[in-house]
């Protein structure tokens, strides 16, 4: 029986709709303590003094450690994990993280205290009780301004705050040139906003250590658990590794933000053998706001010129990367590798020239959000295409058409090598938009937007898209600095009886690797999904994993179970055939069995497996067993595509913007159950929506987040949204067995550029001729917008 | 303090700290760990039970507040079979990380309770008070949608 591109109903479910999911925050341990950091009020302050005695003396309370305390054991703080160089080759600058600090707080939550006591509220009550004597000290919160001669200071070692600056493509005066020459020159000043992730499920960490073995043990909401262990013992910690379990149980969602190594990990672990007792600790809300990782924030200059056909002569890309206080895992390599490398979007430009500055600030950390760098691309870009087409009076459709790359599958025609340093793999641009036009009914559409007449405003938007995921090859990534190989594991172990077990080192957090990755491996070998288990999260059950993120748990994860699936029927083969008394080159394998062709002599899978276990009669060359371990690197990235329009109505009186329509027809390659790939794509489409008309960070100019809440963070709401209308085209990816690209970050990418780009046009079709408006496109902006007319 | 309450059906007396929330109450007193905690604040709606009957935020419920009255949490909508929401919200693919589900579940029961059949835009109205950041709520609705064709036979 087939499995593959069939909607099967979630395996996971069951557990999680019943209640009986296993989160962090679920897990109790005998003995178990609650800890609680105390946050700093102030985004940059001198640390005079913290008094914590009457904390110390607070019922309940089993230990108070501070700065001087992780100062003192010589604990130095989080790494990054990725390295990005300046354009003289100097290495970026790269300032620890402390687990709390001792002398100088740098953003709004950072941790100067821990707190741990009987109870979550004792603690809580303890900490009222901590006095910290702060000297407030001018704060930067903007990348652009941080980067301004006379800034305040982040860190004393990075003048004028920049971490590193970086240059990709053409050189910069061959790219003016380009523009110079060119018939029309299309311009913005982008932001794109500072978003958070808030995965409804907060991040908590529980740290185990049990003196008895010396061993520990970090239950965590991680999407990567075995790289956490990496990082917490050899960089941070210094405890074996064969010492050190990280189980990251079920996950209440991530989208970027749980994938990193956070200093709480570390400190939970670090004071459970202090203290020699279980530690759990679980953010509020308003902590997860002040500490999650963020997303996006860049101010960029851009400008893309145009011949008199429309064709692309030219871009130039000019950004500021806000990057916080303290460099997240993989923060170097979202503005740069995840950004400048996508500049050609799916275009024949000549001349590209991206240039970075990656930027400190007195803010939270910022790192990958669903997308992780490529939203940032697409958004100027797309923004560009559709801003150019009303400038120069050109359908926007037409003008993306007749700058495509041509259609390409990869395997009789050549990958298409783009000039920032990418190969993509296959692609069919045109496709894509084509059907997205058929869904719109686009010549009805515009009809309509000439004719109505009800007060309100409407416009089209539209947005294609092409991302690198399947993330990647570990040689590649190492030469452009990722510490950190990015292949995936996965086991195979057949079980005496014919059930299978799987063991992948990629994480489901929402994504349903339980059910998908158990459709591949029913598939592969014939048997009902029934049979196939598969266990991910705990770095004692997984031999390794690099984690689930950058659209990569099929396209790598899923690949390296095909390889262990191989490699099992390779040598079951080898069986059937002693017991078939027959040749290995004789046999096929369908539908669970081996058969002799030709014939009907034939041997089911678990009679093969069995006779592995149970070896009386059997190869005298061959091992016993059935049970394949196999790393997967992939070849290159794999690169989805597709096409998003957004149908919006502005209120002419107000600003108020309603979506009433939303279409994605994404191309993400083979697919192996659509039901759930429809799921990821419209949760991006929400997220990227959500970017556009609702989200963004707000900090005063003291680098207080003021809107650190959900009562004060807007995000978007069941009402706020249409159902999604949803297609896909398919290109298989033509270098990983299962032909696919990756769905998780695609609806996130597409989208926000189409609302922006629907709300301009509205305006456009009122005779308001605005180039942009800022993100979210609250109605105070648009109605101001419309108000000051093309001034923007 | 001391608290007699119904859970699920269940007699429960308990002495409590007066300060203590429902949902700490049900968390940690009674294992009850599907009701979960996303903000504190009633912003989510992921600690969505029903208190006799009603939805409402169990992060902003004193549980002193329930004695004497009747909870419903996630761990009692299934009586041997799914609840017809449970089933819809994997019939229709409504959960992805399942960290919402449970409050998302609970409120639409209230929905259903006093409209048993909703549009798709009441649905959405009544989800408004809970957060999903998997889903874009499209399926969410659809699944509430199947629980009222199911109930309404």
């Amino acid at each position: 029986m087939s499995y593959i591109g069939k909607s099967v109903k979630r395996v996971e479910d069951k557990r999680f709709i019943t209640g009986k999911g296993n989160y962090t925050d679920d897990i109790k341990l005998p003995n178990m303590t609650a800890g609680i950091f105390v946050r700093s009020p102030y985004a940059h302050a001198k640390i005079k003094s913290v008094d914590i005695s009457a904390a110390e003396s607070s019922p309940g309370v089993v230990k108070v450690f501070t700065g001087e305390d992780i100062a003192a054991s010589g604990i130095n703080g989080v790494p990054c994990g990725w390295q990005v160089n300046f354009k003289n080759g100097d290495t970026m600058k790269e300032p620890p993280h402390p687990l709390l600090v001792k002398d100088k707080v740098l953003h709004m939550g950072d941790a100067v205290a821990f707190i741990i006591a009987e109870n979550y509220a004792q603690a809580k009550d303890a900490v009222e009780k901590v006095v910290v004597d702060y000297e407030n000290l001018d704060a930067v919160t903007d990348p652009e301004e941080a980067a301004k001669g006379g800034a305040p200071l982040v860190h004393d070692d990075a003048p004028g705050n920049v971490c590193f600056d970086w240059e990709l493509g053409d050189p910069k005066d061959e790219v003016a040139a380009a523009l110079a020459n060119s018939h029309h020159v299309t311009t913005l000043d982008l932001t794109n906003q500072r978003v958070v992730p808030n995965a409804i499920e907060p991040r908590s960490a529980i740290g185990h250590y049990e003196d008895a073995g010396d061993k520990f043990t970090l239950y965590t909401t991680s999407q990567n658990p075995h790289l956490t262990r990496l990082l917490l013992c050899a960089f941070v910690l210094g405890i074996p590794e064969h010492k050190v379990r990280v189980v990251a149980p079920d996950v209440g969602g991530g989208f970027g933000s749980k994938i990193f190594h956070y200093t709480e990990e570390a400190m939970v672990i670090w004071a459970s053998r202090e203290i020699n007792r279980p530690i759990k600790w679980t953010a509020e809300r308003s902590e997860s706001f002040l500490t999650d990782a963020h997303g996006r924030d860049h101010k960029t200059h851009v400008q893309m010129g145009f011949d008199k056909d429309g064709k692309i002569t030219a871009l130039q890309s000019t950004t500021f990367a806000n990057l916080g206080a303290y460099l997240s895992t993989f923060a170097p390599a979202v503005p740069t590798y995840l950004h400048g490398t996508l500049m050609q979007g799916l275009y024949t430009s000549p001349k590209i020239n991206v240039d970075v500055t990656g930027v400190f600030t007195h803010t939270n950390a910022v790192d990958a959000y669903r997308g992780a760098g490529r939203p940032e691309a697409t958004y100027q870009l797309e923004r560009l295409m559709d801003l150019a087409a009303l400038e120069m009076g050109m359908d926007p459709i037409e003008l993306r058409k007749i700058n495509f790359i041509p259609k390409f599958d990869g395997v009789n025609e050549p990958g298409y090598a783009t000039r920032v340093a990418l190969q993509y793999d296959s692609g069919d641009y045109h496709g894509v938009v084509d059907k997205a036009l058929e869904m719109v009914g686009y010549e009805a559409f515009r009809k309509e937007q000439a004719s109505l007449d009800n007060g309100k405003l409407l416009g089209i938007g539209f947005s294609t898209y092409i991302e690198a995921c399947g993330i990647a090859p570990s040689a590649v990534v190492g030469a452009l600095g990722a510490r950190a190989g990015l292949f995936e594991s996965a086991q195979v172990r057949v079980q005496p009886t014919g059930k299978v077990s799987v063991y992948s080192g990629s994480h489901s957090h929402g994504q349903g690797h339980e059910t998908t990755f158990a459709q591949v491996v029913a598939d592969r070998l014939g048997i009902p999904l029934e049979d196939v288990e598969i266990v991910h999260g705990d770095s004692e059950a997984v031999a390794f994993g690099m984690g689930t993120y950058g659209s990569r748990s099929l396209a790598v994860g899923g690949s390296a179970i095909v390889k262990s699936i191989d490699k099992v029927i390779e040598k079951g083969a080898k069986i059937a055939a002693h017991k078939l008394e027959s040749r290995v080159e004789d046999l096929e394998y369908a539908e669970g069995k081996w058969t002799v062709k030709g014939t009907d002599k034939s041997i089911s899978f678990g009679d093969v497996s069995l006779t592995a276990y149970v070896p009386h009669d059997y190869p005298a060359d061959l091992e016993p067993g059935l049970d394949f371990s196999s790393f997967y690197d992939p070849a290159n990235f794999t690169y989805p595509f597709g096409c998003h329009v957004a149908i919006v109505e502005v209120d002419k009186e107000t600003g108020q913007v309603k979506l009433k329509r939303f279409i994605a027809v994404d191309d993400v390659g083979n697919i192996i159950n659509p039901m759930i790939v429809e799921g990821q794509i419209h949760g991006g489409l929400a997220q990227g929506i959500g970017q556009a008309l609702f989200e963004g960070t707000v900090y005063s100019d003291s680098g207080t987040l003021m809107n650190a809440s959900f009562m004060d963070y807007s995000m978007p709401r069941a009402d706020d949204l249409p159902n999604f209308e949803v297609d896909r085209t398919v290109t298989p990816c033509p270098h990983n067995p299962l032909g696919v690209k990756g769905a998780g970050e695609a609806g996130c990418i597409g989208s926000t550029p189409a609302v922006v780009n629907a709300v301009i046009d509205a305006l456009w079709k009122g005779g308001h001729e605005v180039k942009d408006i800022q993100m979210p496109l609250i109605s105070e902006r648009v109605w101001n917008a419309m108000q000051n007319g093309s001034s923007n | 303090m001391n608290i007699t309450t119904k859970v699920n059906g269940k007699e429960i007396a308990r002495e409590i700290d007066d300060r203590t929330m429902l949902s700490t109450f049900l968390r940690e007193e009674l294992s009850l760990t599907g009701t979960h905690i996303g903000c504190d604040t009633s912003g989510c709606g992921a600690c969505t039970v029903l208190l006799n009957g009603k939805a409402v935020k169990s992060c902003t419920v004193l549980a002193a507040r329930v004695d004497g009255e009747e909870v419903t949490t996630i761990e009692g909508m299934s009586n041997g079979s799914l609840h017809p929401l449970q089933e819809g919200f994997k019939e229709e693919h409504g959960l992805q990380c399942g960290f919402c589900t449970p409050g998302m579940i609970m409120t639409a029961a209230d929905l259903l309770s006093r409209n048993s059949n909703p549009s798709e835009q009441e649905i959405r109205e009544s989800l408004e008070g809970n957060f999903c950041r998997c889903t874009g709520y499209h399926n969410i609705v659809k699944a509430v949608q199947y629980a009222a064709d199911k109930m309404n036979g």
